[in-house]
């Protein structure tokens, strides 16, 4: 079994381990660094469950190795609410918008939309479907999803608003 | 958000969900989050042939793989090795014949389906597993497949069980009044073929189970996707020679249930134990979606040969039915799912003479058990679907139609004169229906609709436009039973426990409302445990959408005791009467005397006194067990009325509207109401017109993976309108109906229509859909002259 070394930042903390070239991001994350938010829903590539941020970009960790990932900068679930706890006020609208029912797709469908509100900030509805048809979901029916990004859109307008006088 | 004062958290109450932190930060634990120190990884040898005979495996080369610890095959189990119990044994039909097989751990000598489990192989990590699962060698002589449900049951074709003289399962005849005599003077008889498939739950979590054998302790701990924890703990116990309480079962979150995880002593349920035992190390399985297609439990197809008797007036005289179901390789699960549609079918109607009779065939498919309306799709789409048809040939409009036929309300309870699956008789118990039907036409504009003449729009646009419009009942809430332990902790929470597990749909927060307003508590300080055996032993399990019935109404009764209790110790540290005790914002106080006040926390460590004598008969603490049997299922009911576009090039469809109206009785928690009927139709969506499990003549799935079997995504599921009305159900306490089926069930019936409609109206030629799942390929063929529906 050959090792090749990996060292890549998640959630602003350097990880170093030693792992097989095969073993999955996804299976990096989760077993290995111990980070269990990441979700695998299919791995080949489709449901999204298991996106991560990977230099910014939202990318499937079951479709990467862990060992391509040396001197880049992951970003999960765990990394999304601020460090003292306080949630994000897209994790708290989808609180509020009942946009998670058993959960499962809830971490890949956070990490997706963080860059798409970082990328539009007022995006209308059918461009928030767009943003989360690579995220399959089997319990909500998306409708509370989609309106939990909207509140979400709205809220951090109006925090703009504040903070720009 | 904490200390929220009662009355906004009780029933009826949107109250935002306790359990969403731990799911919002990643923090949440699902089975496969479970990494223990010396834990060991399985993969599967799983059969490539739908049917064949097993000559030999050889796990020789395997074994010899570095980071190998065992193989085992059926051989190995000794006498472990048994098949799984009947789940469901059959209700008590007359003249029932009924072939109970079930699936066993390991296939030995014969394999079923696709899929079916032939080696485990155990390593230290599941890459290395599978790299050994692909050494094994196995040497199979294949066999033809039973494969098509009318070839099957043909004289002289394969059979997938040799000590049978076919491949019939079950046959079961269910009639009420005398359908032959009566339908003899009908003004008129249709009768068409239909066809109804439904697909593959799909969670987003597959299944997976871990197992820890604590030696010191004597203890087996198991983390299972199971809906049933109860009798998961309840059966591993007996088959490895343990004692009930030496077995812990763990559902932790659970990423989506839908009925198949319901099924019970799956081979890999039953294997994982006893290897934990045997190899003294904890022991993790996790399916991949690979294997979740063919080790799963799904549903599948249906084909009836329906007939409805009409009077010149579009009333219903009878309905007469014989059809078909595809029970997979075993029948583990009995009847309910074909049960379920024969009952179902009768819908809303006052409909006096049935006569309804269903053949359940083996074929060489994965085993078929409940999924989301468990069969209830299939007897609502034929109902609906003959109704619109008489609509049509009768010259009546198909709102009108329908309110003709219902069941008016003032004849509650109605009995329906056949056995439900729950083996009473099949009674509704409570319904208002016109004001559903009402309700619907009114959301989706009806009137409107039908005034607008739409086929020149599609002359100019390329696209036609159609309405659907149906109504169904949902049989929920049956027994046998539910219990829950309310009590409240020194430091003021309140614990409660039950048996059911969760899969998404709120429990944390719902029964956390119950109790959060009997003792005057936030709901968040209301803690809520299910699925944990070591925490509540007792109880059937989630599934039947039947959680806000009998659990609800368990936890509400031993709430109500608990407050008894809280009351009378508080009416006697105050010395006063319990009537002048108030319960509010965590405390008990004397009513109008604010400052007289004591902590539940405190009352509740008052209650067990650590010296002194008690009472006779008294019990420590604030705390009560109450369990809730309901003497039958509670009848929900309601209408689904959608707007559909379909491009008349491509067979695209687009939903321009949909609308729910849905009675479940007393509503705990609107919000989580409505999730769940948000996500009941977009599972219908996707089995009207994106997912069907393809199989090849050979038993091959062909599209076994999500690139292929396609799940509805945000793009095709709308924004939908849901509307409640509410008749409580006279059951229960709580007046709850189930709910969590509800959305799913109409959707396949509503789309044919509404397709048809569009379809008919772009270019008055006539369509008729017969058939469940529709596709754009399939619709250009309809399209196409002298095509006919229901022929697969």
């Amino acid at each position: 079994m050959n090792s090749v070394p990996v060292r890549v930042k998640i959630n602003d903390v350097w990880q170093e381990r030693t792992v097989e070239s095969r073993l999955l991001l996804s299976d990096f994350l989760r077993h290995v660094v111990g980070l269990t938010g990441t979700r695998v829903g299919c791995e080949h590539g489709v449901c999204g469950a298991c996106t991560i941020i990977l230099d910014g970009v939202p990318v499937r960790s079951c479709l990467l190795f862990a060992v391509q990932t040396t001197g880049c900068e992951i970003r999960t679930v765990e990394g999304l609410a601020a460090p003292d706890g306080t949630l994000s006020l897209l994790q708290e609208a989808f609180r509020d918008k009942h946009a998670v029912q058993c959960g499962y797709c809830t971490s890949g469908m956070l990490t997706t939309l963080t860059v798409f509100l970082s990328e539009n900030d007022d995006p209308s509805e059918e461009e928030v479907r767009e943003a989360i048809s690579g995220n399959l979901c089997r319990c909500t029916g998306y409708q509370n999803i989609v309106a939990a990004v909207l509140l979400a859109a709205e809220r951090s307008r109006k925090k703009e608003g504040v903070a720009n006088g | 958000m904490a200390d929220a004062p009662s009355a906004g958290t009780g029933v009826g109450a949107s109250v935002l969900r306790n359990e969403d932190a731990r799911l919002l930060t990643g923090k949440a634990v699902f089975v496969d989050d479970i990494d223990l120190p010396e834990m060991v990884h399985c993969a599967f040898v799983r059969s490539p042939h739908a049917h064949a005979r097993l000559k030999n495996v050889d796990v020789a080369a395997a074994a010899k793989r570095q980071g190998i610890l065992a193989i085992y095959t059926a051989a190995d189990l000794g006498d472990y090795w048994q098949p799984g119990p009947l789940l469901v044994p059959p209700p008590p039909i007359e003249g029932l014949v009924f072939h109970p097989r079930t699936q066993v751990p390991l296939a030995k000598d014969k394999v079923r389906c696709v899929g079916e489990p032939i080696a485990i192989v155990v390593a230290i990590d599941r890459y290395v597993a599978e790299d050994a699962a692909g050494d094994v060698v196995v040497d199979y002589e294949p066999l033809d497949p039973v494969v098509d449900l009318e070839k099957a049951l043909k004289p002289d074709h394969a059979r997938v069980h040799d000590d049978l003289d076919g491949n019939v399962a079950t046959h079961a005849r269910q009639t009420k009044g005398d359908y032959a005599t009566a339908a003899r003077d009908a003004h008129r008889r249709i009768r068409r073929r239909f066809v109804y498939d439904h697909g593959a739950s799909s969670p987003m979590e597959t299944r997976g189970i871990v197992a820890q054998w604590d030696r010191k302790a004597e203890r087996l701990t198991i983390w299972d996707t199971t809906q049933a924890p109860v009798i998961i703990r309840n059966g591993l116990a007996g088959m490895l020679g343990l004692s009930e309480h030496q077995v812990r079962v763990v559902a932790p979150f659970i990423g989506g249930g839908f009925g198949p995880k319901m099924m019970m002593f799956y081979p890999e349920e039953v294997l994982i134990p006893w290897i934990c035992l045997k190899l003294g190390r904890p022991v993790k399985w996790i399916e991949d979606r690979l294997e979740h297609f063919t080790a799963t439990t799904q549903e599948r197809s249906q084909i009836h040969e329906a007939e409805i008797a009409l009077a010149a007036d579009g009333r219903i005289i009878g309905v007469k039915d014989e059809f078909l179901f595809d029970t997979g390789a075993y029948n583990p699960y009995g009847l309910t799912v074909p049960i379920n549609s024969q009952c179902t079918l009768l819908g809303q109607y006052d409909i006096a003479h049935y006569d309804s009779t269903f053949t359940a065939i083996f074929t060489n498919k994965p085993i078929v058990t409940p999924y989301r309306g468990a069969g209830r799709q299939h007897g609502v789409f034929v109902i609906e679907r003959l109704l619109d048809i008489a609509a049509r040939e009768l010259g009546i409009d198909r709102a009108e139609i329908r309110r003709r036929n219902l069941i008016p309300s003032d004849k509650f309870p109605y009995e329906q004169g056949i056995i439900y699956q729950d083996f009473t008789q099949l009674t509704y118990d409570s319904g208002n229906y016109a004001p559903l039907l009402d309700k619907a036409l009114e959301l989706i504009g009806y009137d409107d609709f039908m005034g607008t003449d739409h086929s020149s729009a599609a002359r100019w646009t390329g696209k036609a436009v159609g309405l659907g419009l149906v109504c169904y009942v949902e049989g929920t809430g049956i027994g046998p039973y539910e219990g829950a332990r309310v009590s409240i902790q020194p430091n003021g929470k309140v614990l409660v426990a039950t048996g059911v597990g969760t899969q998404g749909q709120g429990h944390f927060t719902t029964f956390g409302q119950l109790v959060a307003s009997q003792l005057g508590v936030a709901v968040d300080h209301v803690h809520v445990v299910t699925g944990d055996t070591d925490q509540f032993h007792w109880g059937a399990g989630t599934f039947a959408s039947r959680g806000a019935v009998v659990a609800a109404n368990a936890v509400a009764d031993a709430a109500k005791i608990v407050r008894e209790k809280t009351l009378h110790h508080a009416s006697e540290h105050f010395e006063c009467s319990t009537e002048d005790i108030v319960l509010a914002d965590g405390y008990a106080h004397v009513a109008g005397v604010p400052h007289k006040r004591i902590s539940l926390g405190e009352l509740a460590q008052r209650a067990n006194p650590l010296r002194g004598a008690v009472q006779p008969g008294t019990e420590p603490g604030l705390e009560a067990t109450r369990y809730f049997g309901p003497t039958m299922g509670a009848t929900a009911a309601g209408a689904h009325a959608m707007i559909i576009e379909v491009d008349l090039q491509t067979f695209t469809v687009d939903i321009k509207k949909y609308v729910v109206v849905h009675d479940c009785g007393t509503i705990i928690n609107p919000m989580i109401v409505d999730g769940q009927i948000h996500g009941g139709v977009a599972q219908g969506i996707g089995n009207a017109f994106y997912e069907q499990l393809i199989y090849d003549d050979q038993g091959q799935l062909l599209n076994a993976s999500f690139a292929d079997y396609l799940l509805p995504t945000a793009l095709e599921v709308p924004t939908m309108e849901v509307a409640h009305l509410v008749t409580p159900s006279p059951l229960n306490p709580l007046g709850t109906k189930g709910v969590g089926e509800a959305g799913a069930i109409p959707v396949g019936a509503a789309f044919a229509q509404a397709v048809e409609d569009a379809l008919n109206r772009s270019t008055g030629d006539t369509v008729e859909i017969l058939e469940i799942p529709l596709n754009p390929e399939r619709l250009w063929r309809l399209w196409q002259p002298g095509s006919t529906s229901g022929e697969r």
